[in-house]
């Protein structure tokens, strides 16, 4: 117990030491939480339009002004022809590019049928089919008005109508803010967490410090031990403080038990840090070491569930999210956060969780040589 | 010109030394572009949805039956009270769930009107809009059949065209994205790290007192890993063209053209980095958290810049791989010449500039 309370003393004045490492632990975790969440929305503001109107009638003014009041689109410019719109888009300038046929108000009256033309810049697919979706459901609209104008609305539906009501719960103002500050906040203890544990040996190795450790009666688990627990408090310094921020910026408070969020973020850090460590155990420079955790903060990242759902992955890519622990903690972030899940929800998580942490600290301890 | 071929040779020894940083650094861009191309998709599939059928009669039956073959969904479970819908959304497995009123059909077919519920959970507003408008078409597509022969009056049809990418594959905007981040965190990273592990070893003083000019020194740290990370290029292109059926529409030479100078200004940034750095840990703390994550969420391929606030439209200007990202896109997707990038061009030349002016500065005050 003694050899351990000094190995601890060590590690936290050699952490606190390095003043620079410890201002940008902090720094840099909450600069990225207030600015990040931000730039995450899939929700679409001003998408850039170009108008092509052949009719220059009343309705297509009138469509026209529906795009441009309706908030998501912004009139970059009326142009004369499809040319000089399309040239627009290649610029740049606009994303979308409306075309009104001539004849448009005139076929719509007389003949019951009119057309336009929706023209999207595809390259990003995801954005072009929501902005083109907005673009419909705008001229679908505007179409239903012009039928209102016309035809008196029968008292009985004159057809079989399926009502649709949706409420969307957990979320109510559908904020995808909600969703994204949890999910940024256990990245971002992730990453200090892992990467901090993953150069921390190696750095040893490398200045050959980790000789001196070897030959002195320290035993593997009480080294491994004392590399853990000062990271173990930083990473749940860190969280608190994002918790912090997401309250004071977000006004997201845990629906919850904020209780069971450090429970399991207890665990999820052992787990994490005994990754960290084996991967400093493993590598021989601390650029090494650096290089294959950029490796798996990347994959992990990817497959983590944050920028898109695990379940839409195919069955390859849906296996390797589920070893990637990282998906656990936001998931079980975001149950507890958003949908205040209780104990037993997030048990088969906290399950998973515990055999990472044994796991990679067996690991750890195992693959940690005291000879060189 | 012999001492540098000499140094860029040492360096290359260094990294080729090193079989498993060799092998991330030329793997890495692989599996980054595979996940995203293939894992990473807002497409739903197989999504798990529970079902309150208060009804149990033809036309719920139908339409249950129309979602269940539908690839999206997977009816996870039928529940029987309205309790269970909120246990069925807090232990997680379910994304959606669908309430049939008593009577489904019966009104549907004597009033004309009938009513159903859809619940989403919407902690993910965005996989929540889409599920429910899924539903709601299958739905309007069960509707409509019963509606046959009757037309609507007035009706716009609205034609739709995508331009460049018409089946709206993500690889379109991946490719750029992947190539705008690994590009830029390999240089900066590897170039800072290596710069700084001679300071922290004390083998920069012996290099600065030898006859070498400093220039040169920092110059066959940076070639060696301008060859490597030109190799990333090419693995990336490869892939695009024939794993994804991406083909390069504009001018290769161009393309070369605009990814070496890109190339140059991430090792310049990993040179700034590492003259305002001691040590490998800050290095790497700088390159990895400080520019992973912005360069993800601010370049505009994960989500786009003018959704976002005015702020933030600001400061992603001054991300690098925001203004590469577009440049490969016009040249590779749209396949558009010189004369309409070049001020993306000179942003990234200016960029460049300015990082290897501060360094050079901040270099001589450390040798003092």
């Amino acid at each position: 117990m003694r050899t351990l309370f000094f190995l601890l003393r060590k590690e936290f004045l050699q952490i606190l030491r390095n003043k620079l490492i410890i201002r940008m632990i902090f720094a840099i975790p909450v600069v990225q939480l207030i600015i990040l969440p931000n730039a995450a929305s899939y929700e679409m503001k001003n998408i850039n339009m170009s108008v092509v109107d052949h009719d220059h009638s009343e309705y297509s003014r009138q469509l026209i002004n529906k795009f441009t009041s309706s908030g998501y689109f912004q009139l970059t410019n009326v142009s004369e022809t499809y040319k000089d719109a399309l040239v627009f888009v290649e610029e740049d300038k606009a994303d979308l590019i409306i075309e009104i046929p001539q004849g448009f108000e005139r076929d719509l009256i007389r003949d019951n049928k009119s057309k336009t033309m929706i023209v999207a810049n595809a390259i990003n697919g995801q954005a072009s089919g929501l902005s083109v979706s907005y673009a419909n459901s705008i001229i679908q609209d505007f179409n239903n008005d012009v039928r209102i104008a016309w035809i008196q609305p029968p008292r009985v539906n004159p057809q079989p109508m399926i009502e649709i009501t949706t409420s969307n719960w957990f979320n109510l103002k559908m904020n995808y803010k909600y969703f994204m500050v949890p999910g940024v906040l256990v990245l971002l203890v992730t990453l200090v967490g892992f990467l901090l544990t993953a150069l921390n040996i190696v750095k040893e190795k490398e200045d050959g410090t980790i000789e001196q450790l070897n030959v002195s009666p320290i035993k593997k688990y009480q080294f491994i031990l004392g590399k853990l627990v000062p990271f173990w408090i930083l990473g749940n310094i860190v969280l608190s403080i994002g918790f912090g921020i997401s309250y004071i910026v977000y006004g997201i408070f845990p629906v919850g038990n904020p209780v069971l969020i450090y429970l399991f973020a207890a665990i999820y850090l052992i787990a994490l840090l005994g990754f960290g460590l084996l991967v400093s155990t493993f590598a021989e420079t601390q650029q090494q070491a650096m290089f294959i955790s950029y490796f798996f903060m990347t994959v992990f990242i990817l497959l983590s569930g944050l920028f898109a759902p695990i379940e839409n992955m195919p069955h390859w890519a849906r296996i390797l999210a589920y070893m990637n622990p990282v998906s656990y903690f936001i998931d079980v972030m975001r149950m507890i956060v958003l949908k205040g899940s209780g104990f037993t929800d997030i048990l088969p998580n906290l399950g998973i969780i515990s055999l990472f942490a044994i796991a990679f600290n067996t690991l750890a301890i195992l693959n940690y040589k005291k000879t060189v | 010109m012999k001492q540098l071929l000499t140094f860029i040779k040492k360096e290359f020894h260094h990294i080729l030394r090193d079989k498993r940083s060799m092998l991330v650094l030329l793997g890495l861009p692989i599996v980054q572009l595979l996940i995203f191309g293939f894992a990473i998709t807002t497409e739903t599939r197989n999504c798990n949805i529970a079902i309150l059928d208060n009804s149990k009669d033809g036309a719920t039956q139908n339409i249950i039956t129309r979602i269940e073959s539908s690839t999206y969904f997977d009816i996870d479970r039928t529940l029987s009270s309205n309790d269970q819908i909120e246990i069925a959304f807090k232990t997680g497995r379910i994304k959606l769930a669908i309430v049939f009123q008593p009577n489904f059909q019966n009104d549907l077919l004597h009033t004309n009107k009938t009513q159903m519920q859809i619940i989403t959970d919407a902690s993910d507003p965005n996989q929540a809009n889409t599920l429910a408008n899924y539903v709601s078409a299958i739905v309007m597509d069960y509707q409509q059949e019963l509606n046959q022969n009757k037309d609507f009056p007035y009706t716009i049809n609205t034609e739709i065209r995508m331009l460049y990418n018409p089946q709206l594959k993500g690889e379109y905007s991946s490719v750029p994205g992947v190539m705008g981040m690994i590009l830029l965190l390999i240089s900066a990273m590897m170039t800072s790290i290596s710069i700084v592990k001679e300071k922290e070893l004390g083998t920069m003083e012996v290099l600065l007192v030898s006859p070498m000019k400093p220039s040169i020194v920092i110059l066959s740290k940076v070639i060696p890993y301008f060859i490597v990370s030109l190799i990333n290029v090419i693995t990336i292109l490869l892939i695009s063209d024939f794993v994804f059926g991406i083909p390069i529409q504009g001018s290769f030479i161009l393309l070369s053209l605009i990814t070496i100078i890109y190339i140059v200004c991430s090792l310049a940034l990993g040179i700034l980095i590492s003259t305002v750095t001691s040590s490998q840990q800050a290095a790497m703390i700088i390159s990895l958290m400080g520019l992973m994550l912005p360069v993800v969420m601010l370049s505009g391929y994960a989500f786009p810049i003018s959704s976002m606030p005015m702020i933030l439209q600001i400061i992603s200007n001054i991300v690098p791989a925001k203004w590469y990202i577009i440049m490969i896109k016009d040249v590779m997707i749209k396949g558009i010449g010189l004369f309409e990038i070049w001020q993306e061009l000179l942003i990234i030349i200016g960029m460049t500039t300015f990082f290897l002016i501060i360094s050079i500065k901040r270099f001589k005050v450390r040798l003092q």
